[in-house]
């Protein structure tokens, strides 16, 4: 492998590290699995195969933030920005006390269904 | 040939995935060895910032200075840091330990705005941690600048901004003339993530420290927390045999059909 490739590849791993500490499943899991596949990578020669390997890793960055987004931004619109239809049905749920069948809730329903 | 300033305002508050807990005395949330992170409306505002700078610079129809600024303890350095490395030009630290509400901000804000002279100052609506709404709003009245709150889409004009701002029941949009205060809302864009090169580059941007009380701003609490407490627990589930049993259930016990 060329220095510079040598010195991508080093930055990708960084790269990914680094995103990977705040990983849902837990930066533990996360980190083998990075070092598991750069390892399994590590003796290919031909130019192109590392290149494709690269353009992957830099995908899996993209992806990789797009879901820390997505997920932040679903939790922000979730408690920010009430849907009052399901706030209204979560909350006779949540009253319900099951084992008597009633329904302690005593808001009444927006009964109209779209 | 417009050379725009622009002031954002942001806060290390606690992570938004963390589960938060009441602490021992219940007297407020427990901080302490609990992720933080910059609020994600500060995020959103910090990314507006750079997103004018580039604009400017890809049309080449002038520059921007973005300033990111944070009031609060040592540990807000971080955040400051986290916003030089998504391409902040420089950064304020105003320091204080003691506990600075919205009216205490508004002020030491304004004594930054009265330093730096700033077009705009872009804060995020609200703090996930205290939730409170009022920090853009109160430096609006104190420097007498117009604002535009809620913000989910901004343009430039000559010394002027046309913002959307997202309201109950839709949107407005109007125009307001600068300098003038802005509020993120989740909308307005999507925050980009630091890369590690740029993380590097931030620790050679200046960061400038200033101590809360040489500013001569009267950031005394007005309000005092009486009960912190954890919302009441859920009721116990029940498992349904069928999918017959789960809509009569629906139906009849919780009302919701």
């Amino acid at each position: 492998m060329s220095t510079p490739t040598r010195y991508r590849v080093i930055a990708l791993y960084k790269q990914l590290s680094y995103l990977g500490r705040e990983y849902p499943a837990g930066a533990d899991y996360f980190h083998k699995k990075l070092k598991g596949a750069f390892m399994k990578n590590k003796d290919l020669t031909d130019p192109t195969e590392i290149q494709k390997r690269i353009d992957l890793g830099d995908y899996v960055c993209k992806e990789i933030e797009a879901m820390y987004h997505i997920n932040k931004y679903r939790a922000m619109k979730k408690r920010y920005y009430e849907d009052a239809e399901v706030e209204n049905i979560q909350a006779k749920l949540e009253s319900t006390n099951w084992a008597t069948g009633s329904s302690s809730g005593a808001t009444s329903s927006s009964a109209h269904r779209k | 040939m417009s050379n725009l300033r622009i002031l954002v305002a942001t806060k290390r508050v606690v992570d938004y995935a963390v589960k938060i807990r009441v602490n021992a005395a219940g007297s407020a949330v427990e901080t302490a060895n609990v992720k933080h992170s910059m609020n994600p409306f500060d995020e959103i505002g910090t990314e507006q910032a750079i997103q004018i700078k580039e604009a400017l610079a890809k049309a080449k129809t002038g520059t921007a200075e973005v300033i990111v600024v944070s009031c609060g303890p040592a540990k807000s350095q971080e955040t400051l840091r986290t916003a030089l490395a998504m391409g902040a030009d420089r950064a304020i630290h105003v320091e204080s330990d003691v506990e600075l509400q919205p009216l205490a901000v508004a002020k030491l804000l304004k004594a930054v705005v009265e330093k730096e002279k700033p077009d705009m100052v872009i804060l995020g609506k609200q703090a996930i941690d205290d939730d409170s709404n009022q920090t853009g709003q109160m430096l609006a009245g104190l420097l007498s600048w117009p604002q535009a709150t809620f913000a989910s889409k901004v343009e430039l004009g000559d010394k002027s901004m046309t913002v959307t701002r997202e309201v109950d029941g839709g949107v407005e949009t109007i125009k307001t003339p600068l300098p003038a205060i802005l509020t993120t809302d989740l909308r307005l864009n999507v925050p980009r993530y630091a890369s590690l090169p740029n993380i590097m580059k931030a620790k050679k941007k200046p960061l400038e420290k200033i101590v809360a009380s040489s500013l001569g701003v009267d950031i005394k609490p007005r309000l005092e927390t009486l009960k912190i407490a954890e919302p009441a627990k859920r009721q116990g589930g029940k498992l349904v045999e069928s999918v017959d049993d789960l809509v009569d259930k629906l139906k009849n016990e919780a009302k919701v059909l």
